[in-house]
């Protein structure tokens, strides 16, 4: 294993077969993306059971519960690695960072 | 309007290139019952759906089958990486790189291209939500008989990730199902 792997950039010129070795690292960045994955997919999950069941209120607090706890991981996560979202929902440091490497295909 | 997260909805890794299984994932991208024709056919039924709940959930629904054929295309894209263009013909892709080389497209494993006749959108809200369920189950079934092809662990665990969102959408429309039943149904009445 490479501790190189361990730091959040990724370095901009990057082999293929870097890449295919990089698969099996546990960087931070994409630790940090596994939690905001997971919070995100308990308010999907939530999100389409609360279209069809509005007025279960147990449901409707789990989902809010769940909200600021994503918030607070995604803000987390882009003081790191920089914006999430595009269009005007995140900002950038200088210089404009969104169009940095690495995309969700890559890492 | 729709806006980009710059992720996968679920992580997607490979063990390593593995251009045969990346032949047989390209229907979930382009295939008949793949999600390109998910995304399509949700978003563009919700205009005509009755009820608030059916608009919200094909809304919602479609929006998550984008973001599964961002998760199919990284499966193919992954596989498919460094390939060489005699290893991409060995394993059947030959026809795929003479068209595409390395770049994705929207085709089942036999080269088919999609089409917009694999979706339909008849304006009857019953007919149009239980197109949606069994579109749902097609899309179970070709995910399990993806993963008895798979032959990496790797990526047989986000096909079980995939199969298990088309069951939960399943049982979500047909939960619409039954409201708009109602409401057709209430509305006869007067």
């Amino acid at each position: 294993m490479d501790n190189k792997q361990e730091m959040p950039q990724i370095p901009e010129a990057v082999k293929p077969e870097d890449k295919v070795k990089a698969e099996n690292i546990t960087s931070s960045q994409t630790q940090m993306l596994l939690e905001i994955q997971r919070l995100e997919f308990t308010a999907i999950e939530l999100n389409l059971y609360l279209d069809t069941h509005p007025n279960d209120q147990k449901a409707l607090s789990l989902y809010n519960s769940v909200v600021p706890q994503l918030k607070k991981c995604i803000e987390a996560y882009e003081q790191r690695f920089g914006p999430l979202f595009h269009f005007g929902m995140s900002t950038s440091q200088y210089p404009w960072q969104w169009i940095n490497s690495p995309w969700p295909w890559d890492l | 309007m729709w806006v980009y997260q710059k992720k996968l909805e679920y992580p997607v890794r490979v063990s390593g290139p593995n251009p045969k299984l990346a032949k047989v994932i390209i229907t979930q991208y382009g295939g008949p019952d793949g999600e390109l024709s998910a995304s399509l056919r949700y978003l563009n039924q919700r205009y005509s759906m009755p009820t608030d709940k059916a608009k919200g959930l094909l809304t919602d629904i479609g929006t998550e089958e984008m973001a599964h054929m961002e998760i199919v295309a990284t499966i193919f894209y992954k596989l498919t990486r460094g390939v060489s263009p005699e290893q991409m013909q060995a394993a059947g892709l030959g026809g795929h790189y003479a068209q595409h080389n390395h770049a994705l497209f929207w085709s089942d494993p036999n080269g088919v291209p999609w089409i917009a006749s694999y979706v339909q959108a008849t304006g009857d809200p019953i007919t149009d939500l239980t197109e949606d369920m069994a579109a749902e189950q097609k899309a179970r079934s070709t995910y399990e008989h993806l993963i008895q092809l798979s032959d990496d662990p790797c990526v047989t665990d986000v096909l079980r990730f995939l199969r298990e969102r088309e069951v939960v959408h399943f049982q979500r429309f047909g939960e619409a199902l039954n409201d708009v039943q109602n409401y057709l149904s209430c509305k006869k009445v007067f």
